[in-house]
């Protein structure tokens, strides 16, 4: 792929800084404070979870906490509070372990379940879009913000938690972390070693909202207008 | 649009802001409650300047090799399929954009809140390519309806209320509901779906840029950068050079600063960070990406007393405790940057000459540098410009120019300072009441407006002194 005009840009910015132009060899500094690994630190995952569950709050997000064998009810009472007839969902390995390919199956008996299938293109999208519930894992989980992160992928699409009127967020327990940092700090180990990062990471915390009109909050704006999450131990 | 919004004077701009009671009224209550979000974040964290700290040093260390990491960022972008184009002037960026707009054959963009393509002025360039640009952002749909400029970086259509956004909607849409903020919101949905889904081309702004990865972030709450984000085929990113950091480590700190500074939150609804165009298989993202990076000025504040100008990150926390902002609002700066970083940055984006009273428009109070999460020294950048338009004199405001130097001539020369010090008593006779004047003459109309100003002593202090020593007291 072109870039274009690099060499004139970068040239005169070094100039302006009166030294010749940086290609290589320049290292970040150790910074002198690191509050960010303070927060929450020698938390337990069980503590990170009631943090996890006060923000909720916060953020106008139902908090759900289950094991794997009670999953299938609260799945299925909480797909019957948004009223869901139809449901799109990731085609995520996790699906097995966690028995809602099962769910499903029996789901889509009375409702309309689509699991991401890329090979049908756009129609992901068209299907995504007209469905009342979108339903996916969180890969990590920052507590301190009550953020699900969002790992996309070919068979994880965007438009899963994005388009759908609701959004259903299943988190393992053992994604939990404090904050963004660690996160952050996972995605830049896997840049150092050379992995290359998803095309889309999405830090999603509970429902689109605004406060564009008098600072009122208004949840529900162009993503889900609600938002559940559900921990499972 | 370009920085400058249009041509009015700066003290019509002022009167404007100053008689419009309801901006005022909705200024002061956001301020109050971006102010107490932002505090009460700060101290939940407990080390707030800690953070602070952090933040300048990441932003100090980042401009200070800002070619090393734009070298960087670009090259990862063209890796992972996307196309780089670096703009040295806002011509440059438009032209590149159009070319693009015009090779899809694209009839409708949808844009997600970008203040550098508003300075840059792209809507207007591809509209008269013939291309229908939709805004996406709920305050910038509302403008974009209304043909209004922002007044606020954060949340632009602070000026309105939502009668008027109601009456807009009923206008330029056939909205026939209520002035309910959800209702009008839920009606926005609606509209804006459709556009989503049937755009050609998604154009974004950036937050912060990965070097080390090619990620671009960005921070929203709507979902709608999220949206023309995974739904066009094509997607066009345009960002400030500066709006880059060397690692996701460094974006995860400066978005912690961003979104506790600018609304008071841990994280807002939405941090996206994509990465050129989409991989094999995948369905949502872009299959044609171009990453637009724009300098338009700022290259010309590396290397100088001003750099750390370029450090901010946008939140608008220095507007939110502006009093002169209070007061006269977004609109009264003529920049689409406006309040105490918008005093500093758009004379040296846009020149002096137009903007030679915004340095002014500040009492000094230096609440702006105590708020910035990065610690830019904004009221002290801030004096520095009023330094130099002294020094340039010709820059200056006529009316001070001309004041200065009469007053010069008049304070030396002993007889005519006497005189005219005896003489203002007498003179400002009829607009004093109770010792204060209330509606003063000339140059005291503009203070005498909205405080009252105190007559002159009826003794003026040489007299008294000079008394004095005669008696023997000093």
């Amino acid at each position: 792929m072109a870039i274009h005009n690099r060499d004139t840009f970068l040239s005169n910015l070094a100039a302006n800084l009166g030294r010749p132009r940086r290609m290589d060899g320049v290292e970040r500094p150790t910074y002198s404070v690191q509050p960010q690994y303070d927060v929450l630190n020698g938390y337990s995952t069980d503590d990170l979870i009631s943090v996890l569950q006060e923000q909720c709050n916060v953020i106008h997000t139902d908090f759900i906490h289950t094991n794997r064998d009670g999953l299938s009810n609260v799945l299925m009472d909480t797909i019957a509070r948004y009223e869901g007839k139809s449901i799109i969902a990731s085609n995520d390995k996790r699906n097995q372990v966690y028995g809602l390919d099962d769910i499903y199956s029996r789901l889509d008996q009375e409702l309309d379940v689509h699991i991401w299938d890329h090979s049908l293109g756009e129609a992901n999208q068209r299907i995504a879009e007209q469905a009342d519930v979108g339903i996916s894992f969180s890969d990590i989980t920052l507590a301190e913000s009550a953020t699900v992160t969002l790992l996309n992928n070919k068979d994880n699409g965007r438009s899963i938690s994005l388009l759908p009127k609701t959004y259903i967020a299943i988190i393992p327990k053992d994604t939990l972390v404090p904050r963004m940092t660690q996160a952050a700090k996972q995605l830049h180990e896997a840049d150092a070693q050379g992995v290359d990062v998803p095309s889309c990471v999405s830090f999603v915390s509970g429902p689109s909202n605004s406060a564009d009109i008098e600072m009122n909050l208004i949840v529900g704006v162009h993503g889900p207008i609600k938002a559940t999450y559900i921990v499972v131990d | 649009m370009s920085v400058k919004i249009g041509d009015v004077s700066y003290k019509d701009r002022i009167d404007k802001g100053i008689e419009n009671e309801f901006m005022r009224q909705a200024v002061s209550s956001a301020q109050g409650r971006f102010r107490t979000g932002r505090l009460s974040q700060a101290e939940e964290l407990g080390n707030w300047e800690d953070w602070r700290q952090l933040g300048s040093e990441i932003r100090t260390h980042t401009l200070e090799n800002i070619d090393y990491y734009l070298q960087q960022l670009s090259d990862q972008v063209a890796r992972r399929g996307g196309n780089v184009f670096f703009a040295e002037t806002a011509e440059e960026a438009n032209d590149y954009i159009e070319n693009v707009v015009k090779k899809k054959q694209a009839k409708k963009v949808v844009k997600s809140k970008s203040m550098v393509t508003e300075e840059i002025g792209l809507n207007h360039c591809l509209e008269n390519i013939g291309a229908e640009v939709v805004e996406s952002d709920l305050g910038e749909w509302i403008l974009q309806l209304d043909e209004d400029p922002p007044s606020h970086i954060v949340t632009p259509a602070l000026h309105k209320n939502k009668e008027q956004i109601r009456e807009t909607f009923a206008q330029k849409r056939g909205y026939d509901k209520s002035d309910d903020p959800e209702e009008l919101a839920a009606f926005a949905r609606e509209q804006l779906r459709k556009d989503f889904l049937s755009a050609d081309i998604g154009i974004t702004g950036c937050n912060f840029a990965i070097a080390e990865s090619g990620a671009i972030t960005l921070v929203t709450n709507e979902g709608n950068a999220r949206m023309a984000t995974a739904l066009p085929d094509t997607q066009i990113t345009v960002m400030g050079m500066e709006r880059i950091v060397p690692t996701w480590e460094d974006m995860e700190v400066l978005v912690s600063l961003l979104t506790r500074a600018a609304v008071g939150q841990k994280l807002t609804s939405y941090v996206t960070s994509y990465t050129g165009a989409r991989l094999e298989d995948e369905i949502d993202g872009p299959d044609d990406y171009h990453l637009v990076i724009v300098d338009n000025g700022r290259s010309k504040i590396l290397g100088t007393e001003f750099q750390s100008a370029l450090h901010c990150i946008r939140c608008a926390a220095c507007i939110n405790v502006c009093p002169v902002y209070r007061h006269v609002g977004g609109h009264a700066y003529n920049s689409i940057y406006p309040g105490p970083i918008g005093a500093v940055l758009t004379p040296l984006l846009d020149g002096y000459e137009d903007h030679k009273e915004l340095p002014y428009a500040s009492s000094l109070c230096a609440a702006c540098t105590e708020a910035c999460p990065v610690k830019i020294p904004l009221h002290e950048q801030l004096i520095r410009h009023r330094e130099i338009i002294v020094e340039q004199e010709k820059k200056s405001p006529v009316a001070e120019k001309v004041m200065m130097k009469g007053f010069a001539k008049w304070a030396s020369n002993p007889a005519a300072y006497k005189l005219s010090t005896k003489m203002a008593r007498t003179a400002l006779k009829p607009w004093t009441r109770d010792g204060n004047i209330e509606n003063g003459p000339g140059p005291l109309k503009g203070w005498t407006d909205v405080r009252d100003f105190p007559a002159p002593p009826k003794q003026s202090f040489r007299t008294w002194w000079s008394n004095r020593q005669k008696e023997g007291k000093a």
